[in-house]
C-alpha cells in the first residue's frame, strides 16, 4: 500500500470513527427508554351492584383501558378495550348488546369475535373473579 | 477597491442615486449606504428581469404563491402561539382554553392557524393536481415536483402532529390511529411507533415528541425542501403547459404584475380566513381521557379521511392477509408511484400530450374527493 493511500485510509477511517461516535448516541437518545410500569395481572374493575343489566365499563387495567360487560343475562364478561383493528378504544353498546369501536365500526359479540367490520382478531379476553363485594379482572396464565 | 464592495454594483447604485436627483435626499443617502454594504443591486437586476409565461391555463400558476403566503401566516400564528401554549397532558388542554377565553385575540390567533393549517392543505392539493395534470414535472423539473410531493407529506405531518396538541378527544384517537397505522409497517414499524410516541401508548412523552416534531423537526424540514423548490422554480422558471402554440404564450414581468396578482389573491384568502375565524371560531373540544371510550363520530382531520373511509370499508381479510395491511400496502405504492412519475411519463418527457397519466391523475382525483365525501355523508357507514 502507497503511503498517500495509507494515509487516505486513516483519514477516511477517523472520519467514519468520528461521525459514528456523534451519531450513536444522538440515536440512542431518541429511542425512548422501556416503560417501568409493570404489566398488571389482575385488578378491581367494579363493585357488585355498581353495573346495573345491558351495561358496560371501562377501567384501567394497567396501561391500558379494558371493558367490563355486565350482560342482559346477569353474567359478567371483559376484555381488552383496544380495537384489534387500529387500537381505538372500544364500548359497549346496549341497544344491540354487542361491542362498538366507533373508529371503523368494527362490532363484536359478547365473546369478544368480530361480528362485522374490519377488526382482524377477536378482542383478548380476561377472567372475571368476583369477590365479596368486589369484582376483580385478571389475565389468564398461559 | 474598498474590501467590501462591488466597485460596478457601486457605480450602479450611484448612477441610479444622481438619476433620480442630482442630490441624494437623506432617504436615499441612506439607501445608498445599505446599498454599498449589502450589495443587493444583483437582486434588483434580477428582479427586474424576472418574467413569468401567462397563458390559458396560468390561473393555475397562482396556487403555488398561496401556498408560501400561507405558509408565512403559519408562522407567524405558530411563533405567536408558543407565549401560551403549554406542552403538558396536565396543562396543554388548558392553555388552549386560556388561549381560546383569557388572551386578548387569542381566538383569532388560533382561529387563523387552526384554519389556515386545513385550507393550506386543501391549497397543495389543488396545487399538486394542477402541477401533475399540466404534465409540470417533466424534465428539467422532476426534483422540483418531488420536493414538492415531498412538502406535502411535510405538511400532512405538521396537521397531523399539531392535531393532537390541544390533548382533547378527537385528536386523542386519531392520533392513536394514526400512529397504530405506522406501527403496521413491516420490520421498522414496531420501533417507529414507539420512537414517534415516546414509549408504547400515547402518554405526556407522545405530546413532548409531537410537540418537538411541530416547532423544531418539521419547520427545519419545511425549510430546507421549500429552500430548493423555490431555487429551481427560479433557476428553471415557471413550466410551459404541453399543446400551447408559442403565440398564445407571452411574457409578463414578474414585479410588479404577476407579484400584483398575486397580492390580490392573498388579499381575498386572507379576507376568507377572517370571515371564518370570526364566524367559526376553531373549537377547543372536550379534554382527552385515554381511559374513556371513544366517542362516536370520530374522523382525522379532512384530508386524511379518504384513508379513514378506506380503512372502515375495507374486509377485515384480504387473500388471507390483514385488510389493513393490504390497503396500507396499496397506499404506500400508490404514493411511490405518484411521485416517481416524471420518471414513468414518457411522453411527456418528449413533450407530448399523456391521455393515460391524464386518467390517472383525475381517477386519484375523483377517489380522494367521493371517499372524503362519503366520510361526511354517511358518517355511520
Amino acid at each position: 500500500m502507497k503511503r498517500r493511500k495509507f494515509f487516505d485510509f486513516l483519514l477516511g477511517g477517523a472520519a467514519l470513527g468520528t461521525f459514528i461516535s456523534l451519531f450513536y448516541p444522538v440515536l440512542r437518545y431518541l429511542i425512548p427508554p422501556p416503560s417501568k410500569e409493570e404489566e398488571v395481572q389482575r385488578t378491581k374493575a367494579a363493585s357488585v351492584g355498581e353495573l346495573t343489566p345491558n351495561t358496560g365499563k371501562i377501567f384501567r387495567f394497567g396501561s391500558i383501558p379494558a371493558l367490563l360487560v355486565f350482560t342482559a343475562d346477569g353474567t359478567y364478561k371483559a376484555f381488552s378495550a383496544i380495537c384489534t383493528h387500529l387500537t381505538c378504544t372500544v364500548g359497549f353498546d346496549s341497544q344491540t348488546q354487542t361491542i362498538l369501536c366507533p373508529c371503523h365500526n368494527g362490532r363484536f359479540d359478547l365473546e369478544g369475535r368480530v361480528i362485522s367490520g374490519p377488526p382482524p382478531r377477536p378482542l383478548d379476553p380476561l377472567e372475571v373473579e368476583i369477590s365479596g363485594e368486589e369484582i376483580f379482572v385478571y389475565r389468564k396464565r398461559g | 477597491m474598498k474590501p467590501w464592495g462591488n466597485q460596478n454594483l457601486l457605480r450602479n447604485n450611484k448612477q441610479e442615486t444622481s438619476e433620480l436627483s442630482l442630490r441624494p435626499k437623506k432617504g436615499q443617502k441612506f439607501l445608498l449606504y445599505l446599498a454599498e454594504r449589502f450589495s443587493w443591486q444583483a437582486i434588483v437586476d434580477l428582479a427586474k428581469k424576472k418574467t413569468v409565461p401567462e397563458h390559458p391555463y396560468s390561473f393555475w400558476t397562482y396556487f403555488g404563491g398561496l401556498c408560501l403566503f400561507l405558509f408565512v401566516i403559519q408562522v407567524i400564528t405558530g411563533l405567536l402561539l408558543l407565549l401560551y401554549y403549554v406542552p403538558s397532558i396536565d396543562r396543554a388542554h388548558e392553555s388552549i382554553i386560556y388561549i381560546m377565553g383569557q388572551v386578548k385575540f387569542g381566538w383569532l390567533i388560533r382561529s387563523v392557524h387552526s384554519w389556515t393549517a386545513n385550507i393550506l392543505i386543501g391549497v397543495i392539493f389543488v396545487h399538486m393536481f394542477s402541477t401533475f395534470l399540466l404534465k409540470a414535472y417533466r424534465p428539467p423539473r422532476e426534483i422540483t415536483w418531488i420536493t414538492g410531493f415531498f412538502l406535502l407529506l411535510i405538511f400532512m405531518a405538521f396537521g397531523f402532529s399539531g392535531y393532537l396538541l390541544p390533548w382533547n378527544e378527537l385528536s386523542f384517537f386519531a392520533t392513536r390511529v394514526g400512529t397504530d397505522i405506522l406501527g403496521q409497517i413491516p420490520l421498522i414499524g414496531r420501533a417507529l411507533k414507539s420512537f414517534v410516541l415516546g414509549g408504547q401508548e400515547i402518554s405526556g412523552a407522545t405530546l413532548s415528541r409531537f410537540y418537538w416534531f411541530h416547532i423544531a423537526v418539521l419547520p427545519c424540514l419545511a425549510f430546507l425542501f421549500l429552500g430548493i423548490h423555490l431555487y429551481l422554480i427560479q433557476v428553471q422558471g415557471i413550466s410551459r403547459p404541453i399543446g400551447v402554440k408559442p403565440e398564445k404564450i407571452r411574457e409578463i414581468p414578474f414585479f410588479p404584475d404577476f407579484f400584483l396578482r398575486d397580492a390580490v389573491i392573498w388579499s381575498l384568502v386572507l379576507a376568507l380566513i377572517g370571515v371564518l375565524c370570526v364566524f367559526f371560531p376553531w373549537e377547543i373540544g372536550k379534554k382527552a381521557d385515554p381511559f374513556a371510550p371513544t366517542p362516536l363520530g370520530i374522523r382525522p382531520e379532512w384530508y386524511f379521511t379518504f384513508m379513514f373511509t378506506t380503512l372502515k370499508l375495507v374486509p377485515s381479510h384480504i387473500l388471507g392477509l390483514e385488510g389493513e395491511k393490504i390497503i396500507l400496502l396499496i397506499f404506500a405504492l400508490g404514493g411511490l408511484f405518484w411521485m416517481l412519475v416524471p420518471f414513468w411519463d414518457r411522453k411527456a418527457y418528449r413533450d407530448q400530450n399523456n391521455p393515460v397519466t391524464t386518467a390517472i391523475g383525475v381517477a386519484v382525483i375523483l377517489y380522494i374527493s367521493i371517499m372524503t365525501l362519503i366520510t361526511y355523508l354517511f358518517p355511520r357507514l
